[in-house]
């Protein structure tokens, strides 16, 4: 399910997975890992420019050379949508626990407890009350920092909650996704999301609430073939890999040879899969201009 | 008449029911808590009993969905195409009677030669697949059959077309449907019941799982690939996302579990139909008995329900003293 949890990659590195020449990957199997990527988070994977944080942060996390989109985190993604500060979040007391007592290379206990750490955040999702030029909302919001933001008993509960919550008050429910897919360590009960999440936004349509799905970078697997794909209406930013499988295992499982813009939101919309590709500095005035109309629809 | 061997089963069941959640148990006494864990151990299924199952639900001459057709159902008309672009051998759909009534079925189809197996995509559908179990989910709306899908895949499709007829909507829009629907849905878990592609066809009333299937969020290769960097690693990572039916059961995922003729359902595929078929029936007796509405609002509940966590008190962070 989560066939697409590979960290996050700049285009370049997306670019040379789709070459023909990473079929040495199998026979290198046994060599020692790559050196990690090096590079600084603040220079740009695409054209190499290096920014301050100050100045990132400025310009939404978009680097002004060649208008590669840096991912965002969860609070500063709600920070860059909401009007001044109206976030008013719900369940964030909610914890995962560990089921099957998961342990890989290591316990998932542990895992987990360094994810809050170095996040900050209690689970791979964020939800809440919310206003978008002075629409009311429920927003929920993911955080590719934590865990690659897989989808497990967390994710899948606080999904639901957002969509009751968008019931109980008769708003839109706006949705920013970002996930390698269901979270592997939970096992038989992270695919269980899937149907879980599908439930809720059933419920929505059922309310007539209208569902907003953002999706960025990346959007894979298990959150893919869930509630990221039923939105009313469904965007996506630039260069977002948006794939039920991810370019690597496609490559290895078929050796098919991919297309340069595989996966990428370019090629979900030229397919029909997306209404639009919004850049980030357009997307709140873009949500804005939706809700109006699904408000009125009401 | 119970077997030996089913009888077993059922008294090991017995005993497993009557334990708590495999974690998070809080017991007031280290005696009580220790005997239950001595029971929990002598009961729960071992590594080697769950990598059994992977190669059981795996086994090459395990009976598929159209064996169990052939033998369960009368009159079986198969439905081939979704109507828009293609017809996928890997996702099976009809409309049969089974045990006097009218049912629809979808279920994913290997095959057992390699020329069969090949055509059938080892039972990976593509989204053309699932848009055509779509189509055949809304003649049972319509018409009000009860929906019956066996489920037997190693995934979706991982290939470029697949993706770019798009592979995760199809998945999504299919289990979409079926929370839709007012008739009853019975699934079964024949063999291995692998991430979105079985989940696709697998959002139902009641889930039945037999003895040595698996049903799992991914398969045992590909999570050890992810987890421990290496797809040898499979028997390990099989052991600790624990896919077989027993746990399964533990953890709400499935209703019942339905016995298999003793060494595997491949050794007597009229028994294990026999078995599979009284399950289903009298299933499908119970939820006929339920208002459609209602049907449909305890399926979204039973989702809403599925997943384990906790709630953590926040403390703030300077609590002014009283």
């Amino acid at each position: 399910m989560s066939n697409g949890a590979e960290p996050p990659r700049g285009r370049d590195n997306r670019e040379a997975v789709a070459s023909p020449r990473i079929d040495v990957s199998i026979e290198h199997k046994n060599l020692p890992e790559q050196p990690r990527d090096e590079r600084h988070p603040n220079t740009c994977p695409a054209c190499g420019s290096h920014y301050r944080e100050d100045e990132l942060e400025q310009n939404l996390r978009v680097c002004q050379h060649c208008g590669h989109h840096f991912a965002v985190r969860a609070r500063a993604r709600i920070a860059q949508l909401v009007d001044g500060g109206a976030f008013e979040e719900e369940a964030a007391e909610l914890r995962s626990e560990d089921p099957l007592g998961f342990f890989d290379l290591r316990p998932y206990t542990e895992r987990l407890a360094e994810a809050e750490v170095s996040t900050g955040l209690g689970d791979a999702i964020l939800i809440g009350r919310a206003a978008i030029e002075d629409q009311l909302c429920e927003l929920a919001v993911m955080d590719f920092a934590f865990m690659g933001g897989s989808m497990g008993s967390v994710v899948g509960e606080k999904l639901s909650r957002a969509s009751e919550s968008a019931v109980e008050r008769g708003v839109p429910f706006v949705a920013v996704t970002a996930s390698g897919g269901a979270r592997m360590q939970e096992g038989i009960l992270s695919l269980m999301q899937l149907p879980k999440t599908v439930c809720a936004v059933e419920d929505l349509r059922d309310a007539r609430c209208g569902f907003i799905s953002v999706m960025t970078h990346p959007t894979t697997a298990g959150v893919l073939a869930s509630f990221a794909s039923l939105g009313d209406v469904i965007v996506a930013e630039p260069g977002a890999l948006l794939a039920f499988t991810g370019p690597r295992v496609v490559q290895q499982t078929t050796r098919e040879k991919l297309p340069d813009d595989f996966g990428l939101a370019e090629s979900n919309l030229r397919f029909g899969h997306l209404d639009a590709i919004v850049p980030r500095s357009e997307l709140r005035p873009f949500l804005g201009r939706v809700l109006r109309l699904f408000a009125h629809a009401r | 008449m119970p077997g030996e061997h089913e009888r077993h089963l059922r008294e090991r069941l017995n005993r497993l029911r009557s334990l708590p959640l495999l974690r998070g148990t809080r017991l007031s006494g280290e005696l009580e808590r220790l005997q239950r864990q001595l029971d929990r151990i002598e009961a729960e299924p071992s590594d080697e009993e769950i990598w059994r199952s992977v190669e059981l639900a795996r086994h090459s001459q395990r009976p598929y969905t159209l064996d169990y057709v052939e033998r369960l159902f009368e009159d079986f008309v198969e439905l081939h195409g979704d109507r828009a672009r293609a017809e996928d051998p890997a996702l099976v759909t009809g409309l049969g009677r089974f045990q006097g009534r009218t049912v629809a079925l979808i279920g994913q189809q290997k095959g057992r030669e390699i020329k069969e197996r090949t055509r059938r995509n080892f039972g990976m559908p593509h989204p053309e697949g699932y848009r055509k179990g779509m189509r055949v989910m809304e003649i049972a709306q319509r018409h009000q059959f009860p929906l019956v899908t066996f489920l037997d895949s190693p995934g979706a499709y991982p290939g470029v077309a697949a993706e770019q007829h798009g592979q995760g909507g199809a998945i999504a829009r299919s289990q979409a449907l079926m929370a839709r629907l007012t008739v009853p849905i019975v699934s079964c878990v024949i063999g291995e019941g692998n991430s979105g592609g079985a989940i696709a066809i697998g959002l139902v009333d009641r889930v039945l799982m037999q003895e040595n299937a698996i049903y799992s969020v991914i398969s045992p290769e590909g999570c050890a690939a992810i987890l421990w960097r290496d797809a040898g690693e499979a028997r390990k990572a099989a052991a600790a996302f624990k896919p077989d039916a027993v746990h399964c059961l533990e953890l709400g995922v499935i209703d019942e579990i339905v016995p298999e003729p003793k060494g595997g359902a491949h050794l007597n595929p009229d028994e294990s139909a026999r078995l599979l078929g009284a399950a289903l029936g009298s299933t499908l007796d119970k939820l006929s008995a339920v208002p459609a509405e209602e049907l449909r609002d305890q399926r979204r509940d039973r989702y809403r329900r599925l997943g384990i966590y906790t709630a953590r008190v926040v403390e703030p962070a300077s609590q002014p003293g009283p």
